[in-house]
């Protein structure tokens, strides 16, 4: 790769070959951008993955499809729940296994407290990369707070380790539902304190206003999904166009782009999605909340030994909060997948930053990087 | 060297005549009094420089612990006050590490250059009636040149890192500085032509010790220039929200990257002493200086006259001018954990679009308004009066904004915001 930038570079004008990463602070993880630079100019810059490239897949053909659970944590360690859930989704398909309503709520509250947790780090490192570091701490403070939640649910505080093949591990503990609706209460407000700290701040629009700027044809040829795909005018959504778990029964709006800042689908709108988007979840938890159902929290008959019938594949997505978050699982008849495949959204998103990076300034790159919000471990897996 | 007879004292001049008097030395012996004096001086000044760039540091982590909903530094000493020293001992420790490929010789160079061309100002900042190492006929020029010199050094850093970010660090400062220089330049001159001098004794004693007498208030073109400095200085400084020379999430950590132990240290220690010389400057041209309020009128009322070398005098002076400066200061600290980074392009169109202009009007019009007010004395005190209430207007709907948004945030009051 090196050697491909530098047989390109044109000394005579001065162009050298910046490596920014696999330990720049604005990275975000081991990924490496191979810059082609004049002065602060970038003419191109070439993303590098594979530094955290755990053979995620490989490790599922030696695995039983239980035992592969805790795994998917791993595959995005800022919103573990959705590549659980993910996982879940696609072997109960194959194994046509049957998820109690119960269940399906509380994989509801456990995935929006956790996309709320997740645009937390997003949007909050974001302002970091453009050097304010008040609200991101501030950011992580609510966090925190769902850190908690985590803790009392789930038992972990970042790899949680929540669903299960049929059902979900524990139970809501008494109390939980009122301390994060009480939560939720004061989160609005911290959401609109947030946006007078810094999403109005002259500055920060002036640096994300019109900067990589994608539009609804590029975006989908791309294959861009979730929160990016969305804020380039593109309204598509797994919860609401592919819905999976109790989606259907919630209502809640798909956040679009609207370009108010600058041009539609620039740095501003992907950041401003992910601060809607979390006033949406707010609205999901809250109908969660309301309308949870008693009942079991696992499928009464999953065997210990899973078994799909030999020859069936299934393919089944959830929307993460980087996008889609899907696995392709192959069964031969073993307790063990042939085959398994993930899809994640920040691999796509990090393709894009090749082309889009062209004319850019440094400054204006670490914008773009942390507007697509990718997260290192779910490009590699 | 002073003349004698001078109207204006400074420490130097003091010292030398105090030991030519007491031991009664020749005119042989004055060029080695002097460097002795000097010498003196220097050492009371660097020991103010330690005091000041130490503790600032724990303020501002202090300061911006609280903005940031946690703590801050409190192990070492009581509130963790010491932890400076903790700090200082340990980069001292540090190996002083000189990468191989580097220009050795400016490599080693460059942080001398820098911490120089910093200590240099303190040599014209006044902090008391006689409070001041060397009273210059130039001071505000000498500041201006001598803190040009750490462009160099900053350069010569990026330079000789051998390193790509630092070299685009380097080449940042280099062109945000020069850039920013004009603006502030410009924006100095204007109390220098209220004054009618150019030295930083002089300007302070053409102004009074209340606020309406001090030069922000002079006339609206002045309120404008205190703003013009103080943009150009914190972007001379390299302070958020003009800091790409350093900015953390673009180059790492820009000319310094390469840095360790003691010379990186010395690049920390001159981005805090300058912290205070951009202050200093402030309160010198603009607010006033070490007059005491009050102080003559109560003097003069007991049929007195205060003497410039009274020890009482000096040391009110002194708190006065520190207490004017380190508001300021924490002013700075409160916006670098408020706003975001500029980007290298904007930061120049900033300054050239904006900022040069209007001080090229704040310039212009103030020898304009001076012109003026010599036909229309009236003129005088109304903006006198006018832009003090529009000083204390700004100061008040800041607290009340404060206040709004604690209300908001439905925090609990809490007067401990400066820890």
């Amino acid at each position: 790769m090196e050697r491909i930038v530098l047989r390109q570079l044109d000394r005579n004008q001065g162009e050298m070959l910046l490596n920014m990463g696999p330990h720049h602070p604005s990275t975000h993880g081991v990924i490496n951008f191979l810059l082609q630079a004049d002065g602060e100019i970038i003419k191109q810059a070439i993303p590098e993955v594979g530094y955290l490239h755990r053979g995620m897949e490989k490790i599922a053909e030696q695995t039983a499809y239980h035992g592969y659970m805790p795994y998917t944590d791993r595959v995005d360690y800022l919103a573990a729940i959705f590549a659980n859930h993910g996982y879940a989704l696609a072997v109960e398909r194959l194994a046509g296994i049957e998820v109690p309503p119960r269940a399906e709520y509380l994989r509801v509250i456990a995935s929006e407290l956790n996309r709320i947790a997740s645009h937390l780090i997003a949007v909050g490192s974001m302002v970091m990369d453009l050097g304010a570091f008040t609200p991101f701490l501030l950011g992580i403070r609510e966090r925190e707070k769902l850190n908690d939640f985590f803790e009392e649910l789930v038992g972990s505080r970042l790899t949680y380790n929540y669903v299960r093949i049929g059902g979900v591990a524990h139970d809501l503990t008494p109390g939980f539902a009122e301390r994060v609706l009480g939560f939720l209460d004061r989160f609005i407000p911290f959401l609109e304190e947030y946006d007078r700290l810094i999403s109005y701040n002259e500055i920060f629009v002036g640096r994300l206003a019109n900067i990589g700027v994608i539009d609804a044809g590029e975006a989908t040829a791309w294959g861009l999904s979730g929160p990016n795909i969305r804020s380039s005018g593109v309204s598509w959504d797994l919860r609401r166009d592919d819905p999976y778990s109790v989606y259907p029964d919630l209502e809640f709006d798909v956040v679009v782009g609207k370009g108010w800042r600058g041009v539609l689908g620039d740095c501003y709108d992907r950041y401003y999605a992910r601060i809607d988007e979390m006033r949406q979840s707010v609205r999901i938890l809250r109908q969660a909340f309301a309308r949870i159902p008693e009942g079991d929290i696992v499928a009464p008959k999953v065997p210990r030994k899973l078994k799909p019938p030999a020859g069936a594949s299934c393919y089944a997505a959830v929307e993460s909060a980087r996008g889609e978050l899907g696995y392709w699982v192959a069964s031969d008849g073993t307790d063990r997948p042939t085959r398994l495949k993930i899809r994640t959204g920040s691999f796509t998103a990090m393709e894009i930053i090749k082309t889009k990076s062209r004319g850019l300034m440094i400054a204006d790159l670490v914008a773009l990087i942390s507007s697509l919000d990718v997260v290192a471990p779910e490009i590699d897996r | 060297m002073m003349p004698e007879g001078m109207t204006s004292p400074d420490l130097v001049g003091l010292i030398e005549r105090w030991v030519v008097s007491t031991l009664g030395l020749s005119g042989n012996w004055a060029p080695v009094v002097l460097l002795g004096a000097a010498g003196a001086v220097a050492a009371i000044m660097l020991t103010f420089v330690a005091v000041f760039a130490g503790p600032v540091t724990w303020v501002e982590r202090r300061v911006a612990g609280r903005l940031q909903s946690r703590i801050g530094p409190n192990r070492v000493g009581p509130q963790g006050i010491l932890q400076w020293l903790a700090d200082g001992i340990k980069n001292l420790l540090k190996e002083d590490l000189i990468p191989e490929a580097a220009d050795s010789l400016l490599f080693r160079l460059a942080p001398y250059l820098v911490f120089g061309g910093m200590f240099g100002a303190f040599v014209v900042l006044p902090f008391s009636a006689v409070g001041i190492a060397a009273d210059l006929d130039i001071g505000i020029v000498y500041v201006l040149a001598i803190t040009s010199i750490v462009v160099v050094g900053l350069i010569m850093s990026g330079w000789a890192s051998n390193n790509k970010w630092s070299l685009l660090g380097g080449m940042r400062a280099a062109a945000q500085i020069v850039s920013y220089e004009v603006p502030t330049a410009l924006a100095l001159l204007v109390p220098v032509i209220i004054s009618g001098s150019l030295s930083t004794q002089g300007i302070i004693r053409a102004q009074g010790a209340w606020p309406w007498e001090w030069n922000i208030a002079h006339s609206p073109l002045a309120f404008a220039a205190f703003f013009l400095y103080f943009v150009g200085a914190l972007a001379e400084g390299n302070r958020t929200p003009f800091d790409i020379p350093e900015a953390e999430s673009e180059l790492v950590s820009g000319y310094n990257t390469e840095y360790s132990g003691f010379r990186f240290l010395a690049f920390a220690f001159a981005e805090w002493a300058n912290l205070w010389i951009m202050s200093a400057v402030a309160t010198t041209l603009f607010l006033g200086g070490w007059h005491v309020p009050g102080l003559e009128e109560i003097v003069g009322a007991m049929g007195a006259k205060v003497a410039d070398t009274s020890v009482l005098y000096n040391l009110a002076g002194l708190v006065v001018f520190t207490a004017k400066s380190s508001l300021l200061v924490l002013m700075v600290i409160q916006v670098r954990w408020t706003l975001p980074r500029l980007r290298v392009d904007q930061l120049m169109s900033v300054s050239w679009k904006y900022l040069v202009p209007l001080s090229f009007v704040a310039l212009v019009g103030t020898a304009a308004w001076m012109l003026a007010v010599v036909e229309v004395p009236a003129l005088d005190v109304v903006a006198r009066g006018l832009t003090f209430v529009a000083f204390a207007f700004l100061t008040v709907s800041g607290f009340l904004r404060a206040r709004q948004n604690r209300i908001l945030a439905s925090e609990k009051r809490d007067w401990k915001w400066f820890i």
